[in-house]
């Protein structure tokens, strides 16, 4: 790795979606040292993902001219997997890893889609929305193909425009929340205009393509990949042949960094004070894991992060009202998009869970926690380390989040070995 | 409140609270059993599965020689999770002078009906190709070998439960002794013979017991299928593992039927919490690295940590407690506790059911007079 084996800032940032460079540029404007580091090879996040030069979206390219002028040491495809002491954090990329040293740190990890087991939900081509849409982004060709689009919450309907501008013929949007949340969630809306705009671009892209309130997937069938999915649309069973399904049941908080340096975190939400301290010293968090509430939110929240991390407590509390507005979102969002239970019914007794260690339902029902499932079935023991499972698991059986150990992510031997290496370990006689 | 009378009742639920309720349920009588947390979890779950027969003293060897018999009894019944792999350990000698342990173990375990083969250093490569090249050889023990502790514990209270005895879970004993238990939720139990089979937390029931935590550590790694064979360990162990002196670590390595390759070891004494203690980590893989260099790019998945229960002599603690006549003791296994698990089970029941024990059982009764932990 073509990288200093160890790196120090003032203000550390990890993740470099919305949140994350709002913070790491609103640092670096006080005039601190700040690094940000983003396992991706690319800054953006999951949401400005190779939209940061385009003209589609100015609040990212504003975003990102800033963060070149600011100074900000960008550091792309590296992974954080460990804090091996207090104010150090362990990373690695392909080829090396190094030590990240900081006095302040702001987590910015974002968000990741909830996935939930049907029966088929792991042929090839069943995919999450936003795991189709990053792969589109990257080059896979869609045009001509057809993808249903099913799950709940807003990624759905921006998932589909994005496919559709790109060629993709959309049979169906499926929805599972009801038409009365859908529509007291558009009335709301209107007390955002920033979001009244983008959901007039989004009907004027989606136009002809149907949304199906009440709906959602039962299964998928397919010899070698999907070929056509069963639907219950509003009540009634549908099968609709397709190439892809572009699947997600709005999205889960990636926590487990936050949770592995000790922060306290509450109905699945890293718990942060106003200057969005969480209950460690030092560390701060904004964006997603503090609740899912949205690009507007997550830069706002970046942006306090940012100067409070800095030590600009006064023109940090200059954004407090802002936040406060922002902050409404997220209960709409939750009260939106609540999972319905028939959902739980949804997996058959042989459907895998557990795609990693091949653990299916049957097996996973007779257990009463978490961590009984984990012990005796391996059930999220395996590479994700239960970052599919375990939110399916939750909303299934209602089990309670289990703990985080490191590596935060799978890391390799040599890395857990540490940079500084002692090389002469003393045989214990 | 509600109350229950039981002949026995046995506090702790990994596996060697498994496997005692089994037995005395195998044996006919009313047994209850009380975990706090779920089945096989604590130190079973902490522990790697290694079925090892060990010398250490000729009363570990008998315990542990004993209780791998009987794990190979039960081989035909265990369930397919329980992953009983007969994949043998490979004592890895780093030099001549380690060759001289070899020759004397193979010996000893000889003269003892164990089968071994002497490996010299291009046996050992060509059997452990990964193993770092110069190593003076080893010793392999064919019929030792691994279990998944977790599914191993749970099969051994099934069955219990299916011969009767009754799974008392998600309390704690808030007091026990004089044939009571009281637990945290109130109830009431009365039992003519309580078993503290309760590990590292034994004490805590206990109070007077001589039970230090011995802080282990583990990393699992993804799926390397065959990139090790046999549990490997170095012959260091011998001379470190049961050191009382100080922090250790040693090259142990298993493979497990998924693929994975388990990482260890390492012991700790004074260190209470259960976080990662990164230094420890650090020694733990680089030793692991010397005698491994491959292992370096291979990819972990997880590590933790998990406390032996140890006593000063090495030895576990199976029979009644000096203190009160109605409590007796299966703990103190330190890393032993899954091989002697079976064993431990069999001993006690014959000391409270009278009938004769298969091996002698004095070395492991709690009113053995010991002084000090003693230095290795």
């Amino acid at each position: 790795m073509n990288r200093e084996e160890r790196y120090h800032f003032d203000v550390l940032v990890i993740g470099a979606g919305p949140a994350g460079i709002a913070a790491a540029v609103c640092a670096a404007e006080c005039g601190v040292r700040v690094g940000i580091v983003d396992d991706n090879p690319s800054i953006g996040g999951q949401i400005w993902r190779g939209e940061s030069n385009g003209p589609e979206n100015t609040d990212a390219s504003e975003w990102v001219q800033r963060m070149r002028r600011s100074g900000v040491a960008v550091l792309c495809g590296l992974r954080v997997v460990h804090q091996p002491e207090q104010g150090v954090l362990l990373a690695e990329d392909l080829s090396g890893f190094c030590e990240l040293k900081y006095e302040k740190l702001v987590l910015a990890t974002g968000a990741r889609e909830r996935f939930l087991p049907f029966h088929g939900w792991t042929l090839p081509n069943v995919m999450g929305a936003g795991g189709l849409q990053a792969m589109v982004k990257c080059g896979l060709p869609i045009r001509g193909k057809r993808v249903i689009v099913a799950g709940t919450g807003p990624l759905l309907l921006a998932v589909a425009a994005y496919l559709r501008k790109h060629g993709a013929e959309i049979p169906v949007i499926c929805e599972q929340a009801p038409w009365s949340s859908l529509a007291r969630f558009g009335l709301a809306l209107l007390s955002w205009p920033e979001k009244i705009a983008q959901g007039i671009r989004l009907k004027r892209s989606l136009a002809g393509v149907p949304l199906a309130a009440n709906s959602w997937p039962l299964a998928a069938h397919g010899q070698k990949t999907l070929e056509s999915l069963t639907l219950s649309r509003a009540g009634r069973v549908e099968d609709i042949p397709c190439h892809y399904l572009a699947c997600g049941f709005h999205l889960v908080p990636n926590i487990e960094l936050p949770l592995l340096l000790g922060c306290a975190v509450g109905n699945g939400r890293v718990q942060v004070d106003e200057f969005q301290e969480t209950t460690v010293s030092s560390v701060f968090c904004a964006g997603e894991p503090t609740g899912i509430g949205g690009v507007e939110l997550a830069l706002v929240e970046g942006q306090i992060a940012g100067r409070a991390a800095a030590g600009r407590a006064t023109e940090a509390r200059a954004w407090f009202g802002r936040r406060k507005k922002a902050q409404r979102f997220v209960q709409l969002l939750d009260r939106t998009f609540r999972l319905r239970p028939e959902l739980r019914s949804l997996s058959l007794p042989g459907t895998a869970v557990c795609r990693c260690e091949d653990v299916p339902y049957l097996r996973l029902r007779q257990h009463t926690s978490w961590q009984s499932a984990k012990l005796h079935t391996r059930c999220g023991m395996g590479p994700c380390q239960g970052r599919i499972c375990g939110p399916a698991t939750q909303f299934l059986f209602k089990w309670g989040p289990g703990s985080v150990r490191p590596p935060v992510f799978p890391a390799r031997v040599e890395t857990l070995m540490g940079p500084t290496r002692q090389l002469e370990v003393q045989r214990s006689e | 409140m509600s109350k229950a009378a039981y002949d026995v009742a046995i506090v702790g639920v990994g596996i060697v609270g498994a496997a005692c309720t089994d037995e005395f349920a195998r044996r006919g009588l009313r047994v209850a059993v009380i975990g706090e947390d779920v089945v096989g979890s604590g130190a079973t779950a902490a522990g790697m599965g290694h079925i090892v027969v060990m010398d250490d003293s000729d009363a570990q060897f008998a315990l542990t020689r004993y209780s791998q018999e009987q794990w190979q009894q039960l081989r035909s019944e265990l369930p397919d999770d329980v992953e009983y792999e007969q994949c043998g350990t490979i004592w890895v000698a780093a030099d001549e002078e380690e060759m001289i342990e070899v020759h004397r173990k193979r010996a000893y375990y000889g003269e003892r009906g164990v089968p071994t083969e002497v490996l010299d250093a291009k046996a050992l490569q060509s059997l452990e190709p990964n193993l770092r090249r110069g190593m003076a050889g080893g010793l392999l023990v064919p019929q030792d070998g691994v279990v998944y502790p977790p599914c191993a514990a749970l099969f051994l209270m099934e069955r219990a439960q299916a011969r009767g005895a009754t799974l008392i879970l998600g309390v704690r004993v808030a007091k026990m002794g004089e044939g009571k238990l009281r637990l945290t939720d109130g109830t009431e139990i009365s039992a003519a013979i309580i078993v503290n089979a309760a590990g590292a937390s034994a004490p805590d029931l206990t109070p007077g017991l001589d039970i230090k935590k011995r802080k282990g550590h583990l990393v699992i790694t993804d799926r390397y299928p065959a990139f090790v064979r046999h549990q490997l360990v170095e012959l260091g162990y011998l001379k470190s593992a049961h050191s009382m002196s100080g922090d250790s670590v040693a090259f142990n390595v298993q493979p497990r039927r998924t693929g994975q390759i388990l990482i260890g070891s390492s012991r700790q004494y004074g260190a209470e919490h259960t976080e990662v203690d990164n230094p420890m980590l650090v020694r733990m893989l680089q030793r692991a690295g010397e005698y491994m260099p491959g292992l370096s790019q291979l990819s972990t998945v997880r590590c933790w940590t998990g406390f032996r229960a140890a006593t000063p002599d090495k030895l576990p603690l199976i029979g009644p407690w000096t203190g009160d006549t109605s409590v007796f003791l299966a703990t103190g296994h330190e890393g032993l506790g899954i091989t002697t698990s079976l064993g431990t089970a069999r001993i006690l029941a014959d000391q409270i059911c009278g009938t004769k024990p298969e091996i002698p059982v004095e070395p492991y009764l709690p009113s053995r007079t010991v002084k000090e932990y003693v230095h290795a």
